[in-house]
């Protein structure tokens, strides 16, 4: 049981307990918590949302989709200018560069020395012949060990800072997104009416062998210096939902219902949020 | 003679608690002040009103309860930790203060969490 809920279920009997006492000797009032902003951005007067290395599921483009929704978000929630651009092709972009950290490897473990050994601002430009597709790389990252392979790309300061010079020095949210399938079989307790012999009604407690389905939402969130390209603070989140299997929920929904729950805490990242809520005065 | 000694006996038993019973009266009376202008949305108004009420009386647990939630209001999360916790130390059977200090509890060590990374 979380704080929260802890306390609303205490709450509850708090007030049932002294509204039948007939205590007045407390008041209920809303109360709005500043939380200060986990960044400082005041030295930014714009942010490029710039794109997600994703994986995991087909069913969703789950960069495009964090993109658009992260910049909506930001356009009315945060105090910053968000400049809209081309999604990036993140994916296809590190798949690029991690096959020429790879070549420059091969190349100088042969004793030759590379040419060009660190993968730089090119990458912002029409990249080289082949060209990894997207779509084919995004499908080939299934879990966190995949999307390990293309880590890299956030650390690669020339580029960003390229990116950033390119829209003039903005803050760069960039990161990855794993959206998964995800299966559980076991047992869960449910909550079964039953009838005595007079036809009274009572709920109990039944454990059930239930098979459930649903998915979990892995996002990293990378926050770029647009003037440095450095990393000026990343965030990871977990959240996961399951469904009772025959109930068929679309995978889209269950993204945005995930997506939902982790936004409050991306939106304070950069901005002074206030948390709602209610706390008792006591006389 | 005797009977002002016994006097001087009763006044010396029950001084402190009529003092204390007098500084509570003041302190309830900032109290309840003090609750009004919060719901009014007046804070700065309320948590002076209880700040006053705690000198008064240092064991009024609903003084520091309430202390601690104009505190947090403000966004003082140390300061409201203090006062949550002297609420509990005086009343740790209080429902109401450990609900009200569950709740900010939870901001509190995400806030925390937080400025750790």
């Amino acid at each position: 049981m979380t704080a929260r809920s802890a306390a609303a279920a205490s709450s509850f009997i708090v007030a049932g307990a002294l509204a039948l006492a007939g205590c007045t000797g407390f008041y209920e009032i809303p109360i709005e918590t500043p939380i200060q902003p986990k960044m400082d951005v005041s030295a930014f007067q714009r942010v490029l949302v710039a794109g997600f290395i994703s994986g995991g599921s087909d069913d969703v483009d789950a960069n495009l989709e964090t993109v658009r929704l992260l910049r909506s978000q930001l356009r009315t929630k945060s105090p910053l200018r968000v400049i809209e651009a081309e999604v990036l092709p993140l994916a296809e972009i590190a798949a690029i560069e991690a096959k020429e950290d790879a070549t420059a490897i091969t190349t100088t473990s042969t004793g030759v020395t590379p040419i060009s050994p660190v993968p730089t601002a090119e990458m912002v430009k029409p990249l080289p012949e082949p060209k990894p597709d997207a779509k084919r790389v995004e499908a080939n990252i299934r879990n966190e060990k995949d999307l390990a392979k293309y880590d890299k790309i956030f650390a690669d300061v020339a580029y960003w800072k390229k990116l950033g010079e390119e829209y003039q020095t903005p803050l760069i949210v960039t990161g990855t997104v794993l959206f998964t399938p995800h299966q559980a079989n076991g047992f869960v307790m449910q909550n079964r009416e039953v009838y005595d012999a007079y036809g009274r009604r009572s709920v109990i407690p039944v454990r059930t062998y239930m098979e459930r389905k649903g998915f979990i939402l892995q996002p990293r969130f990378v926050f770029i210096d647009g003037r440095t390209g450095a990393i000026l603070y990343s965030e990871t989140f977990h959240e996961e939902i399951l469904y009772n299997s025959q109930q068929s929920v679309p995978a889209l929904s269950t993204y945005f219902e995930l997506m939902d729950r982790v936004m409050p805490s991306f939106l304070s990242t950069l901005s002074a949020q206030k948390i709602r809520g209610t706390r008792v005065l006591l006389k | 003679m005797r009977r002002l000694i016994l006097f001087s006996v009763v006044v010396l038993i029950f001084a402190p608690a009529l003092a204390s019973a007098q500084d509570r009266g003041k302190s309830k009376e900032q109290v309840e002040f003090g609750i009004k202008v919060a719901q009014n949305n007046l804070w700065n108004e309320a948590l002076y009103r209880w700040q006053q009420a705690v000198k008064l009386d240092p064991n009024y647990a609903a003084a520091w309860n309430n202390l601690a939630i104009a505190y947090e209001h403000e966004g003082k999360f140390d300061e409201a930790k203090k006062a949550y916790e002297k609420a509990l130390e005086l009343e740790p059977k209080n429902l109401m203060i450990r609900q009200n200090y569950d709740l900010f509890k939870e901001i509190n060590d995400r806030t925390k969490r937080r400025s750790g990374k």
